[in-house]
């Protein structure tokens, strides 16, 4: 039997969804025009007043933001709203120029809660349920999104945050937690470890999954399913929009459902900027109608998917988005973490290593990781070994420091880092999803 | 007193030393000494030749990252127990040796150890008071290339 959170929003006809989203999105342009004067000016750029948006149809003629937009506008640039009415912010795992703060007045969190109610009621959840939230705690969307969204089905919530695997299995075990949260590289890893302790499905009282922030692979969801038992829900979201729950997989496992009534999707091509048609591959384009704090008009997401129209066998009527296929610009999202090559230039340089440097990055055990190999200089070398392990050790302390996830460093000879056309190969992803 | 040390950095990989070698042999540089400390992913070869001037410059023309290290090379007689003796005597005055070995074949019918430690005026003096003159660069080879004789 499936279960909604919203029934009457998640099953409306077109024609509401449709309505709702030509009123707000009216409403919001009109709210940003009035008190974000960075969308003003942009506005003002393309010729642009409130008036000539008069519904869906007219948001092609809005301008595009970008990441450098955000970064531009760090931190206030695009808040639309008094801080005194904000109560939360949340940040991407960015760092220093890249790092994105998102501003939410309650109303924000309360919608953004619901959208991952939506998500866990989706997967099955009521309030009998147990529902362990193992994503990170913090900053970062994971954690606090999905704990609010369990709190609001009525389910028995677990904050255990990420790591510490032990205490997690023991969590699981000894209180019966019936859905698990977390990424899907940790719920492989919780997986193989219950496996381990010769934890057969029957003996693991988890009955649903929801997986998200990092790429995953239908064979890995069989994986997970197969070793713990349970349904794995594939669950998208952005900190620049809210968080998890931007869209959500529901049973029929074949598509992540957008909360329309909040999010306005579109696909371009990301060369021209262009609007492509029902059914083509292109950058998502994401609008958010009901955002107070921090509203977002034609965010490019850089992610590269399919948006699918037909009807849904859950009764859901919300377009669904196919899991993203690529990153339309450099940006590697390793353990659901994004990571920029040039942070990788940056701690370098700090270290005193020559920028020649290769990330590769592979799955290990359903598991990212990630190795950067760095030219030895004669700087940094020394006839002590352990002179060169300390130094070695720094860069992962610094890397480790900036990005927010190990790497293992490999010193290599110099001028060993294979070039091409003089230009070195900065990424060589392994990973096969 | 002390005698140059080649340093080479060495990634953890195929035909590295070998392409090293192949550099000096083809120079007619003869190796007296070597040496590896690895961890996994790199090592530090360590070696004496009989031209250290021009292998270390040969080296940095094929790219490769080193140092020159100031090492003591001592002479021990050919049996066993000698260098238990040597080591015995360091400890007992306190004296932390960072890395030893050894050079190839005999040098005037005695074996030859490489040391390196933080304090060579030390260790020479304390060697020299127990009958064990540091080697001297000509007994084990090593030209003199400053005066041209490469």
């Amino acid at each position: 039997m499936e279960r909604y959170y919203q029934k009457e929003i998640e099953c409306a006809s077109r024609e509401q969804i449709r309505a709702w989203q030509d009123e707000r999105l009216v409403k919001q342009v009109h709210n940003v025009w009035d008190n974000v004067p960075y969308y003003r000016k942009k506005m003002e750029e393309k010729g642009l007043t409130p008036e000539d948006i008069r519904g869906v149809d007219d948001l092609h003629k809005l301008p595009f933001v970008t990441k450098d937009d955000l970064r531009q506008a760090y931190p206030y640039g695009l808040l639309a709203r008094p801080l005194k009415d904000c109560v939360r912010i949340q940040s991407t795992s960015g760092t220093t120029g890249k790092r994105v703060v998102a501003f939410y007045t309650q109303h924000d969190i309360d919608l953004w809660e619901d959208c991952c109610a939506r998500a866990i009621m989706a997967a099955g959840g009521t309030d009998e349920d147990v529902c362990q939230v193992s994503y990170g705690y913090g900053l970062f969307t994971g954690g606090p999104g999905l704990n609010g969204g369990s709190h609001k089905v009525g389910c028995l919530t677990i904050p255990t945050s990420s790591g510490n695997t032990e205490r997690q299995i023991m969590f699981i075990r000894d209180l019966n937690a019936t859905i698990l949260c977390c990424t899907p590289s940790y719920a492989a890893y919780l997986a193989e470890s219950m496996k381990e302790m010769g934890l057969t499905p029957d003996q693991i009282p988890l009955k649903a999954g929801i997986f998200g922030a990092e790429a995953w692979s239908q064979e890995m969801r069989q994986n997970i399913e197969e070793t713990l038992g349970i349904k794995a829900y594939d669950i998208y979201g952005l900190t620049e929009l809210s968080g998890p729950g931007v869209s959500f997989e529901c049973s029929a496992q074949s598509g992540m459902h957008i909360n329309e009534d909040h999010f306005i999707a579109e696909i371009i091509d990301p060369n021209t900027g262009e609007v492509l048609p029902e059914g083509s591959k292109g950058e998502l384009v994401f609008t958010s109608i009901t955002k107070e704090a921090f509203p977002l008009l034609r965010y490019r997401t850089r992610d590269i998917c399919v948006l699918h129209h037909e009807d849904c066998p859950c009764g859901r009527t919300h377009v669904k988005m196919s899991k993203p296929m690529g990153r339309s610009d450099d940006m590697l999202i390793i353990k659901g973490v994004n990571v920029f090559p040039s942070q990788i230039e940056t701690v370098l340089l700090g270290q005193s290593f020559a920028p020649n440097y290769q990330i590769i990055v592979d799955r290990v055990n359903n598991t990212d990781t990630m190795e950067v190999l760095v030219e030895m200089t004669p700087e940094m070398f020394s006839d002590q070994l352990s002179q060169v392990a300390e130094k070695e050790k720094q860069v992962v302390a610094a890397l480790k420091a900036m990005l927010g996830i190990y790497a293992k460093v490999r010193l290599v000879a110099p001028k060993s880092i294979t070039r091409s056309e003089g230009k070195a190969v900065r990424v060589i992803d392994k990973r096969k999803i | 007193m002390t005698i140059q040390q080649i340093s080479v950095f060495l990634e953890n990989r195929a035909g590295q030393l070998a392409e090293i070698t192949t550099i000096l042999a083809d120079s007619q540089i003869n190796m007296r000494a070597l040496h590896i400390a690895e961890t996994s992913d790199y090592g530090v070869l360590r070696m004496i030749v009989d031209k250290p001037q021009k292998a270390a410059s040969l080296l940095l023309e094929h790219g490769f990252i080193l140092s020159m290290t100031a090492v003591l090379a001592v002479t021990v007689p050919d049996e066993p127990g000698a260098l238990g003796k040597i080591l015995t005597l360091l400890a007992r005055e306190n004296m932390d040796v960072e890395y030893v070995y050894s050079v190839f074949g005999q040098v005037k019918d005695r074996a030859c150890m490489i040391f390196r430690v933080a304090d060579f005026k030390r260790l020479a003096a304390l060697l020299e008071e127990n009958g064990m003159p540091p080697a001297r660069r000509e007994e084990l080879g090593i030209q003199d290339e400053q005066k041209g004789e490469d």
